[in-house]
């Protein structure tokens, strides 16, 4: 440590601040100076990215965490068999290759002979064999197991009634990998790409049990390792030099930091000290697109928001006629135009623009204003309420601006287009969750989902009757029936005509009022090089540059 | 002194055993729990972390072994971070804020004392009236304000400075957040200072000083100081325990990984034992900065003796 030679009493106060002394910003090694031969691209000498990065992640784990920011840094730390190419198309990752049988349920992976963990040591099949038992086995506590579901005597595993070993997963041999499943699954392999199904080091895992995943001691197979952790400041990671495809990366090295409050980010991104912003605050939409035009991308995200509207309770409870009313009385125009204006896209349907999937529109989608209008005057009328006997309703969301927003705007639009009384209900994120999930004091709520994986039926299963997120307390049995169809069918066109048909009844019963479908809005410096905005939003860290600037 | 200081520390124990009891059936009273999220958990697997992490058994129970644990020294790992324990997360978080917090309140005394005994010898003068202004205006001004347009002005406009984070630890990353998060103390010392200063110049030993023909320097120094310094004391003692287990806003707004935001996510989060493990280090803090306080209080006034 250095030695501290101030005068009192204003050395104290700068050693108090310094911790004595600045080590530098480190040295950085120089890349090569240019990509795509002599006419590509210059690149900067010093290759290192900041990625704003929302919160503090839960773990570093992949079988133990389940939020975007984790999911962010897993991407670079881990590859699963199977990873995304910057458009976000599924591509070979730790496999090399794979075979599917005839009727969807085996899947047979060859490895690649050059993958290594971040220690030097050869990437097997033996590791996901591993990794994967690992992450349904109860003993890990993994809360994101049930992503793995379709591999056959999963759910059973996960109930701790069958042991890890029974899972559909054997490795043939160090560079075969043979995986069973309990139904055909057309997006398998999207969820290979997600963090639960990824590998972990066993070695480490034994040896450090619970406090694997910290510098010094995580080991990763993906383009990056784990440099530092500084709880609540920073995580760092650095080049993995034994990664498969290290020689087609570029960034060295990339900080990600835990910036929750998004006027905060946008200041430090302001300040040239993030590359790249997680999100970007609402209210300040307008001063960047006046400011920053050419940093600013938005683009679709998959993902909906919608009201969910409690069946189990009055007055929804029986009354197809008033959610109609209600579905048709929000003009989702005006509340994508005039109050979120960030793009997002008005949601008629229930499922965004899914890989393989032809979205849903209602007949109504069509109609004039006047017309929607008209329909949900005659539907709630129907219901039983008029101007003079209005319907009285509370609308809960979880306390935040954009809720509000939000609310304010369709509690007006009711108001003015059927005359209900709505009160705005705000509650904390958990006691909300709870008010939710009791469904005794609910009428009309607030959600969201971003889908786990590029697939209809992420979205579908949501009102599936025993789905942990119905929140609507919905039950229908065809709908049930034509999932489970879904599920079991290996004919693309076949299953896609199912789920447009459980669609169908959503659209039909209106358990939920979709409101817009998402987009991801992030301002991206000029000089970040192969950015390239996917559905998913999965940006690899790997597919970017730093340009000479 | 010293069986004082033994008795008052004793004395503590009880203090933190009903902060403790008191802490935990209200964390636990809070609807929603540690393992809530949008997509419920099927039962099988919150039952297993549930039993993981005791939350099975009767609260009493849980009480008791929590209780046991700490005395210990061991709060448990944090349900939210799951790679790390509570002890961890404070050990790491602390010294921190207690960095930031320390430079803060020295930072505010040194000026806080000196402004405000300056408008002292001046009272109601033109000088006097501006301190005390800029001082209400400090007051007036939330952190939560000032810190972004100190950010603003500096970091964004100028330059000189970073926006946040704490990069390769050095003294630049901590000059915004130590100056934001003394600005609101300065103020508020200097008018302590200020209206005690006042009284004391008025006693009748600066008077006789005075009479003595000592020089105005050795008078305010020597004599004033000292006792005018008593209600400021008293203020330092609970707000350095609050300034340095961290500040929310401030470490929220420059990125400090400190003690505070621990506070707030473990609560949101329903992290039951890193909330935990804070309460009752912040308390032990307090407790341990009060004692403190008396024990200056004694130096300073020779009116108070403790037996």
């Amino acid at each position: 440590m250095t030695r501290c030679r101030w005068i009192p009493p204003l050395a104290l106060l700068v050693s108090l601040a310094a911790g004595c002394g600045d080590p530098g910003a480190g040295a950085q090694r120089a890349s090569s100076a240019r990509i795509g031969g002599e006419t590509g691209v210059e690149l900067a000498g010093l290759q290192v990215l900041r990625r704003g990065n929302s919160a503090e992640p839960q773990s570093l784990d992949p079988h133990k965490s389940e939020g975007v920011p984790e999911s962010n840094l897993q991407r670079d730390l881990y590859e699963g068999l199977t990873t995304e190419a910057p458009d976000g198309t599924l591509m070979p990752g730790a496999a090399s290759s794979w075979e599917v049988s005839d009727d969807g349920l085996v899947y047979i992976f060859h490895m690649r002979e050059n993958a290594r963990w971040s220690n030097g040591d050869r990437v097997t099949a033996r590791d996901f064999e591993y990794g994967l038992r690992r992450s349904v086995d109860p003993a890990t506590l993994s809360n994101y197991s049930i992503m793995l579901r379709p591999i056959e005597n999963a759910e059973a595993i996960i109930a701790g009634e069958l042991p890890a070993e029974s899972l559909g997963v054997h490795a043939i041999d160090d560079l075969t990998l043979e995986i069973r499943l309990s139904g055909p699954t057309p997006y398998f392999l999207g969820v290979l790409n997600h963090s639960a199904s990824y590998a972990v080091h066993r070695p480490t895992v034994e040896k450090y049990g619970d406090r694997w995943a910290r510098p010094g001691r995580l080991v990763s197979n993906g383009a990056y390792r784990l440099q530092d952790w500084v709880m609540q400041a920073h995580i760092i990671l650095e080049r993995n030099p034994y990664y498969w495809d290290n020689d087609n990366t570029t960034i060295d090295e990339v900080w990600y930091y835990p910036i929750e409050n998004q006027s905060t980010e946008l200041q430090r991104y302001r300040a040239d000290a993030l590359d790249m912003t997680y999100d970007l605050p609402f209210r300040q939409l307008a001063w960047i697109r006046g400011n920053l035009p050419h940093e600013l991308v938005i683009s679709e995200y998959l993902g909906v928001y919608y009201y969910g509207l409690n069946v189990t309770r009055e007055p929804f409870r029986d009354n197809r006629e008033l959610r109609r009313a209600l579905n048709l009385a929000v003009d989702r125009e005006i509340l994508t135009g005039q109050v979120t204006t960030a793009g997002e896209i008005p949601a008629y349907g229930f499922v965004p623009a899914a890989a393989g999937y032809t979205q849903f529109v209602p007949e109504w989608a069509h109609w004039t204003r006047a017309e929607r209008i008209a329909e949900a005057r005659r539907l709630y009328e129907a219901a039983g309420y008029s101007r003079d006997r209005p319907l009285r309703l509370q609308i809960l969301y979880n306390t935040h601006e954009n809720h509000r927003t939000i609310a304010v705007a369709v509690a007006s639009m009711w108001k003015e287009n059927l005359g209900i009384e709505a009160e705005l209900v705000n509650e904390e994120w958990k006691v909300y969750l709870e008010t939710r999930r009791t469904k005794q004091n609910t009428q009309v709520f607030r959600a969201g989902w971003i889908s786990d994986y590029n697939d209809a039926y992420n979205f579908l299963e949501i009102l599936h009757s025993d789905s942990g997120l119905n929140d609507s307390g919905w039950s229908n049995t065809r709908y049930d029936e034509l999932l489970a169809l879904a599920a079991q069918e290996n004919d693309v066109a076949r299953r896609a005509a199912y789920m447009h048909e459980a669609e169908r009844i959503i659209l039909d019963e209106i358990p939920v009022v979709p409101i817009y479908f998402y987009v991801t809005k992030r301002l991206v410096k000029p000089w970040v090089g192969g950015y390239q905005p996917n559905i998913m939003d999965h940006i690899y860290t790997k597919h970017l540059h730093i340009l000479k600037h | 002194m010293l069986r004082y200081s033994l008795t008052r520390f004793l004395g503590a124990i009880p203090t933190l055993l009903i902060l403790v009891t008191l802490a935990f059936f209200m964390i636990r009273a809070a609807p929603g729990g540690p393992f809530d999220a949008e997509k419920q958990l099927p039962a099988e697997i919150e039952a297993n972390l549930r039993a993981a992490y005791h939350l099975d058994e009767p609260l009493v129970q849980q009480f008791g072994r929590y209780v046991w644990n700490i005395s210990r020294g061991d709060f448990g790992p944090s349900f939210q971070y799951k790679d790390y324990s509570v002890t961890e997360l404070i050990a790491a978080g602390f010294p921190v804020s207690l960095r930031l917090g320390g430079s803060a309140m020295l930072l505010a005394l040194l000026c806080g004392v000196a402004a405000g005994t300056f408008a002292a010898l001046r009272q109601n003068s033109r000088s006097d009236h501006a301190v005390m202004a800029a001082s209400m205006t400090g007051i007036s001004i939330p952190n939560f304000v000032m810190a972004p347009l100190l950010i603003l002005f500096f970091a964004v406009y100028l330059g000189w400075l970073p926006a946040g984070g704490i990069g390769d630890g050095g003294l630049r990353y901590m000059i915004l957040p130590v100056i934001s998060l003394a600005l609101p103390q300065i103020a508020y010392i200097a008018r302590l200072t200020r209206g005690s200063m006042i009284e004391v110049l008025r006693s009748n030993f600066v008077r006789t000083a005075r009479a003595q023909g000592l020089p105005e320097r050795t008078v305010i120094l020597r004599h004033a100081l000292k006792p005018a310094l008593l209600p400021v004391v008293s203020y330092l003692g609970p707000a350095t325990a609050a300034v340095i287990t961290g500040s929310v806003v401030i470490e929220q707004i420059f990125g400090v990984p400190g003690l505070g935001r621990y506070f707030v996510q473990g609560a949101l989060n329903r992290d039951y034992t890193l909330v935990m493990g804070v309460v009752v280090f912040y308390g032990a803090l307090i407790i341990m900065f009060n004692l403190l306080v008396d024990l200056v209080y004694a130096w300073l006034d020779p009116r108070v003796k403790y037996a």
